[in-house]
């Protein structure tokens, strides 16, 4: 079953009519299915965030459709559709805003409605499968990187999100939180669709890759063919992985 | 460390701090909020000649500085310009109220000093009881005793969020003094013809910054209501220590 599907989404900033104003996505046509992981690479600008932003609700579609886990992207649903999309923002720091780890893990339980026991165990669960149990009465702003890193994905899986979406999760990892990280996301359970421009990471984590210029769909398939295709890389802007290139050269 | 980065550092200490497993920590929000403010009440309360009444009713303070292991050098370092303002505030009564009540020595003490001594004691106590509430009850809990009591939920959200942003301001300011230092070698402070366009960034940038923390907590269920809960149920020695204080304290006031 597919947990997300668009279809013929097209996306500009400023006036939607306005045809001076560039058009960031245009006629994008992507489905997911479940427990698939997803990999959305491109340069700067060609639309990921933008993709991301569209997907958790913060941009009103202005032309297309977006369905999440069956329900069409929609003011009366929205509520409904961010109870089951898991956004872990780029800024670790903006993710986290309470004052202790398991008080900002439980934020997202505790404003669906569960009962304190309820909000306990979702809680420690969810920081059970990034590993953060015993940091859990510890202040926000005394965890390292790494951990805030997975401190903000815990405060997505606490939702029991069917589709978790995560912007540029390696930015500022050092190489063992970031070997750490892969871990972690490929232990996750649902779908999920990583917007990065580490490649290398994004071959270690996700099955299928989908390759955005200037707004489009370039490529999709299968991460390793994408991934290895050198020429298809650098007509879009982007580079082989490090660990291709090395192989390759 | 400059400036605003101490108050970030403190901000962050005081945070703590309250988190700290200690007595005074561990017990309930709600009675803790009650009993300062039933001490400020009742310290505002008190005559504007009642020097010895201030006194006894200062007993608290010292009794929940000792047993909270709260260090007073603290609160008059975090607090000097508050303390600074407070102090100010009786300071003209000796010219307005001439008349003699005692002779200490040689020294005529007029109504006016005491009403003055009396004016000052009442804003410190009333600082320090706020700031040992401060010191010993996170945000988020003293926020949820709030709730508790009642108070509207506009302001309790009010607080927690101007509390934060509160941060994220002081974190912009950091990083965009930093950065202005680090290209302005050996400039003291920010020049003044730069103040217009510094605070125009600020705002903006610590705008965008709090539209995405904004936008986090919508994503995860935000609808305008924090639902807090505190960790802790209030049990015996809670009631306990409400119940105690508040009769202490009213004796004092009445006695």
């Amino acid at each position: 079953m597919n947990v997300l599907e668009i279809e013929g989404l097209s996306f500009r900033y400023g006036n939607p009519r306005e045809r001076s104003q560039n058009e960031v996505l245009r006629q994008v046509n992507l489905l997911v299915k479940e427990e698939e992981c997803v990999g959305l690479i491109g340069a700067n600008g060609v639309g990921k965030s933008t993709l991301l932003k569209l997907l958790t609700g913060l941009l009103e579609v202005q032309s297309g459709r977006i369905k999440i886990a069956g329900l069409e992207m929609k003011k009366e649903y929205l509520e409904k559709i961010r109870a089951q999309i898991g956004y872990v923002f780029q800024d670790s720091d903006s993710q986290l805003f309470m004052s202790t780890v398991y008080e900002d893990v439980a934020f997202a339980p505790r404003n669906y409605g569960k009962s304190e026991e309820e909000v306990e165990r979702l809680t420690m669960r969810a920081l059970g499968q990034v590993c953060m149990e015993g940091r859990k009465d510890r202040q926000i702003y005394r965890l390292s990187g790494g951990e805030k890193k997975l401190a903000s994905i815990a405060t997505v899986l606490a939702m029991e999100a069917k589709l978790m979406l995560l912007d540029e999760p390696t930015v500022a990892l050092d190489p063992k939180n970031r070997k750490n990280l892969i871990r972690v996301i490929n232990g996750l359970p649902g779908a999920k669709i990583i917007a990065s421009h580490d490649l290398d990471f994004v071959y270690d984590t996700c099955q299928r890759v989908v390759l955005l210029y200037k707004g489009e769909i370039a490529a999709d398939g299968d991460a390793e063919k994408i991934l290895t295709d050198r020429k298809l890389l650098e007509t879009h802007g982007l580079e082989l992985p490090l660990s291709f290139s090395r192989k390759f050269s | 460390m400059n400036r605003i980065s101490e108050a970030v550092t403190d901000l962050h200490k005081l945070d703590m701090e309250a988190g700290k497993r200690g007595w005074l920590q561990g017990i309930h929000p709600l009675p803790k909020l009650l009993v300062t403010v039933l001490f400020i009440l009742l310290t505002v309360s008190l005559g504007r000649y009642d020097l010895p009444g201030l006194l006894k009713m200062g007993s608290y303070l010292v009794v929940v500085f000792v047993l909270g292991d709260i260090s007073v050098r603290l609160l008059m370092k975090r607090m000097k310009l508050v303390l600074a303002v407070v102090c100010l505030m009786g300071i003209a009564n000796p010219f307005f109220d001439r008349q003699m009540v005692f002779m200490l020595g040689n020294l005529e003490i007029t109504g006016g000093m005491i009403s003055a001594v009396t004016l000052m004691l009442k804003g410190v106590f009333g600082v320090s009881a706020s700031y040992l509430l401060m010191v010993t009850t996170r945000m988020e809990d003293l926020c949820y005793a709030l709730q508790k009591l009642h108070v509207p939920g506009t302001f309790v959200t009010v607080l927690m969020l101007v509390y934060r942003y509160v941060i994220v301001l002081l974190k912009e300011m950091e990083r965009m003094t930093d950065a202005y230092a680090l290209r302005a070698p050996g400039q003291k402070g920010i020049h003044y013809k730069v103040w217009g366009t510094f605070a125009g960034q600020l705002l903006l940038r610590s705008m965008d910054r709090a539209q995405t923390v904004y936008d986090s907590m919508r994503l995860r269920g935000y609808c305008g209501e924090f639902y807090l809960r505190c960790k802790k149920k209030a049990g015996k020695e809670d009631y306990l220590y409400g119940i105690v204080w508040s009769a202490v304290l009213l004796a004092v006031r009445i006695l």
